[in-house]
């Protein structure tokens, strides 16, 4: 039997990164296969490939046997791929039916929409895979998981007969996963194969029937969920070797610089992004959060930088308490902010390099005078910025965009480090960034740290959060689930953390109160 | 070595020649089109613009023009579209025409007269656009909807209603209006000022004194918006409104100000007639500043240079419409079509030239950093 898809050496490049490197994987007609890794890993591109989203620079796709060139969405789903997004693209006041039809209406001979056509075809869909929904609701009115069904059925509708679900549980409750994994298991029985992206792995190894893991870009493995536990597959996406911590003499203090006690960030529907989160930061400690992307660590930075406001909790600074501050009361505190995305967060992209120096500090010397912006002394700082911190540009006068990420990087790493702030939070500090530009970020951090810093370090990557960190705390569902010494952790205890698994008693037991184990 | 700089040079320049050029053609075209020789109507218009009575025409028409210019910038630097400028000065003018010729308040001395009437004007543009600005920032209303219904609101609604109630009924004039403002409250016509440097201006034109403001005004914005830390949070919102968050510039604060500022500013706009020229708000009042303001913003891409030029030519092209007409040299409406064409042809060379721009200082950084890689070759073996 032709396997439905094929992939043999795909590569995908961008600037600077390789998202996927030669990578092979080969999906059965009519199986649940799940993709599983770390953030960066690489799944997404590779899905976005196989849905004609991006084209690969090297490699060979095969659908069905036949090998394709896919450079379009409408290709993939002429060849019966279709992809469910991880954020539903429905219109909230037209009915499922609509929806559903939305962009492939059936018509008559005069080019007016056929919605007898289209009712009977969106019933049979419905029936012949065990899908149902009512097709005149309005989608404003659906639950979560029907919404997700609607996109289901859409791709359906289409023809699609490979299902690309792109972390499918993530948005869903308990009872609407256990409802979607009928829905999947019904497809499957229907004839549909499904291609799923997921990195809880209890769930993983609960629906599908072969497992594939990404890292760094490369197919790591093809396993079967019969032969392998949560722990395998966790030490899997970490990788079996981990990088030495950073050996020089540590420089924490006893003094408590941040210390964040019972923060709780809800979310737009009340729910928790941050549980009870509590955490201390000493004068000269880099405190590293580990942890699967989406887990409540940006939600934990915005709540501390003032951008988010907290539910409850403190955030204290020097024994201040700062939790209902402004963001500019903060800054001026001294808490600096190195931001997850430096294009959002980070810089006015338009404007000149020196105006960029002062945004996050414009009320405070030497970049303000009074009301006025001293326009020498911001100059001057970016100038001092440009040389110690090794910003290659030709003058403080280009546009910020014009610099690579790794020199827009630097720049910020010094308007904030040179700003002498007591608190840095370093929200993954060298994603997308040369290792050049990453080397020289690590050793400023290095040397801001040995001075007295206090540093909140978010990463993904775990080079970084052990080769800086003192001390690595774990978060898990918004809550933080354990503390651990960078020297002694292990791939199957960080692994298995960070992706809520159980360790079947080898180690501590994951859901730990974050309060105490942090603050010890 | 000098060709980065000369390139610099021409490029800044190259936008607003190559926009008006490119006016000038498609004018041109229009002019054929209609049966009309274009270097005659050209011809026209440039020795009617080199007459002293002219010259006076083109600064009072670019004096409120230029205001409603600034406002309507102000708020384009926070990416907010303040179509409002309308209806604000229109209400600012009958209030502050109103106030200035009422009983109680015509017995102060000049200057404070003056001031008074000025102080309503803006207070209560500042107050019209910041309902609009109170809709955003608790509503989440965009304001281009609401700025254009309150624009409605305050012509149709307001003004027509209290017009009625506030008219000039003395008896000494049969036109709608609010009585005219007493001698304190008027500013002096600057045509004594014009004549020590050229010949007396004849004809009845009186060169307005509210040019002062709109200098005023002018350098007032520059000062702000380049100069302070307000004016560089303004423009950082207006950039990147996350890293303005993120850099402790509060969203919404920003959005009121600029709103109240902007319409602060758009309430000066009508200062020209009031204090200088009917001295009352009347069925004649001029109107459509508010429109033409943001086109001259467009055209001076906010800066409030840019905006001056944009001024000044939208007035040198009012005042060619009547020449026209009488030399019959072409239809007035061309007028009309050659403002369009120089908004839409300076939008488009801007682009072009930043783009141009954009690509240059991206390969000039490229440059810098394999040159200096290039000279320091351990730079980042930290």
């Amino acid at each position: 039997m032709t396997a439905a898809i094929e992939l043999i050496g795909i590569t995908k490049r961008f600037p600077g990164v390789i998202a996927n490197d030669d990578v092979n994987l080969t999906v059965q007609r009519g199986e649940i296969h799940a993709i599983c890794g770390e953030n960066g890993a690489g799944k997404s591109t590779l899905m976005k490939m196989l849905y004609g989203m991006q084209s690969p620079d090297e490699g060979r796709m095969l659908v069905d046997g036949v090998e394709v060139e896919l450079s379009s969405p409408s290709d993939a789903i002429a060849r019966g791929i279709g992809m469910v997004h991880q954020h539903f693209m429905l219109a909230d006041q037209l009915t499922v039916l609509e929806n559903v039809i939305l962009g492939s209406e059936p018509t008559n001979g005069i080019g007016q929409i056929d919605f007898k056509a289209a009712r009977s075809h969106f019933a049979e869909v419905g029936e012949s895979y065990g899908l149902t929904i009512e097709p005149d609701d309005l989608v404003e009115t659906l639950e979560v998981g029907e919404r997700q069904r609607v996109e289901i059925i859409k791709v359906l509708f289409r023809g699609a007969q490979i299902l690309i679900l792109d972390e499918p549980t993530a948005v869903l409750v308990p009872q609407e996963v256990e409802e979607l994994f009928r829905n999947m298991r019904e497809l499957k029985a229907n004839g549909a194969t499904i291609l799923f992206i997921d990195h809880k792995l209890e769930e993983v190894l609960e629906i599908s029937d072969s497992i594939t893991v990404l890292r760094q870009g490369k197919t790591i493995a093809t396993v079967d969920p019969k032969d392998v536990t949560a722990g395998d597959l966790a030490e899997l996406m970490v990788g079996s070797e981990l990088p030495t911590p950073d050996t020089t003499d540590s420089t924490v203090t006893d003094i408590v610089t941040l210390d964040v006690d019972g923060l709780t960030v809800l979310d737009d529907d009340q729910r928790p992004v941050v549980d009870d989160v509590s955490l201390r930061i000493h004068q000269g400690e880099i405190v590293g959060i580990a942890g699967v992307e989406g887990n409540g660590q940006h939600e934990l930075v915005s709540a501390i930088i003032g951008t988010l406001d907290p539910a409850s909790g403190t955030v204290q600074l020097n024994g201040e308490d700062l939790a209902h501050r402004s963001v500019r009361e903060r800054r001026e505190a001294g808490v600096a902010y190195v931001p997850q995305d430096r294009h959002v967060e980070g810089l006015l992209l338009e404007a000149p390099l020196w105006e960029n120096t002062a945004l996050g500090h414009q009320t405070q010397r030497p970049f303000a005078n009074g009301i006025w912006i001293d326009r020498a002394g911001t100059r001057e700082r970016t100038e001092t910025i440009r040389e110690r911190y090794d910003v290659r540009t030709p003058n403080i006068d280009v546009s910020a965009h014009a610099l690579s990420g790794g020199n827009q990087q630097k720049l910020i790493l010094g308007r904030e480090i040179m700003s002498k702030p007591d608190l840095l939070i370093a929200s993954h500090p060298t994603r997308g960034i040369d290792v050049g530009a990453q080397a020289a970020v690590w050793d400023h951090m290095r040397t801001a740290r040995a001075e007295g810093l206090a540093t909140l370090l978010i990463s993904a990557d775990l080079d970084e959060l052990i080769g800086l960190s003192d001390t690595i705390v774990v978060m898990f569902h918004g809550k933080l689930v354990a503390t651990l010494d960078p020297s002694e952790v292990t791939p199957r205890t960080l692994g298995a953390y960070m992706t809520g698994a159980s360790l079947d008693g080898d180690a501590g037991p994951p859901d730990t109160n974050g309060d105490e184990e942090a603050a010890s | 070595m000098n060709q980065p700089l000369l390139r610099r040079i021409a490029l800044t320049a190259g936008a607003p020649v190559a926009a008006v050029a490119f006016a000038l053609t498609i004018s041109s075209l229009a002019l054929i089109v209609t049966g009309n020789n274009p270097i005659a109507a050209f011809g026209d218009m440039l020795e009617n613009a080199s007459r002293l009575e002219t010259f006076v025409d083109i600064l009072n028409a670019a004096t409120p023009l230029y205001i409603s210019g600034v406002a309507a910038a102000i708020g384009f630097r926070m990416n907010l579209f303040n179509i409002g400028v309308e209806g604000q000065y229109l209400l600012a003018g009958f209030f502050a025409a109103a106030v200035g010729s009422a009983g109680f308040i015509i017995d102060l001395p000049p200057p404070l007269h003056v001031a008074v009437i000025l102080l309503v004007a803006m207070s209560v543009g500042a107050a019209w656009a910041g309902i609009a600005g109170t809709l955003k920032v608790t509503r989440g209303i965009n304001e281009v909807i609401s700025t254009i219904m309150l624009n409605f609101i305050a012509t149709g609604g307001i003004i027509a209603w209290l017009i009625l109630e506030w008219k000039d009924d003395s008896g000494a004039s049969a036109s709608f209006g609010t009585k005219e403002i007493d001698e304190s409250g008027r500013l002096p016509n600057l045509n004594g000022l014009l004549e020590l440097f050229t010949r007396e201006v004849s004809k009845g034109r009186e060169l307005t004194s509210v040019i002062f403001i709109a200098i005023l005004v002018g350098v007032g914005y520059h000062l702000f918006i380049n100069r302070t830390r307000v004016g560089f949070d303004f423009r950082a919102s207006g950039y990147n409104p996350m890293a303005a968050r993120a850099g402790g510039v509060p969203p919404k604060k920003m959005v009121m100000y600029a709103m109240l500022l902007s319409g602060a500013v758009a309430g000066l706009v009508g200062m020209f007639e009031v204090l200088s020229d009917r001295y009352k708000y009347g069925d004649s009042f001029v109107q459509g500043i508010g429109f033409n303001g943001i086109a001259v913003a467009l055209i001076g891409r906010n800066n409030p240079a840019g905006i001056a030029i944009g001024a000044l030519l939208f007035g040198f092209l009012s005042s060619s419409s009547g020449i026209l007409q009488i030399t019959g040299s072409a239809t007035p409406e061309i007028v009309e079509i050659m403002k369009g064409i120089i908004v839409l042809s300076a939008v488009v060379a801007y682009e072009v030239v930043s783009r141009i721009r954009t690509r240059d200082e991206a390969k000039s950084a490229a440059e810098a950093t394999t040159r200096m890689a290039n000279d320091q070759p351990e730079e980042v073996s930290a």
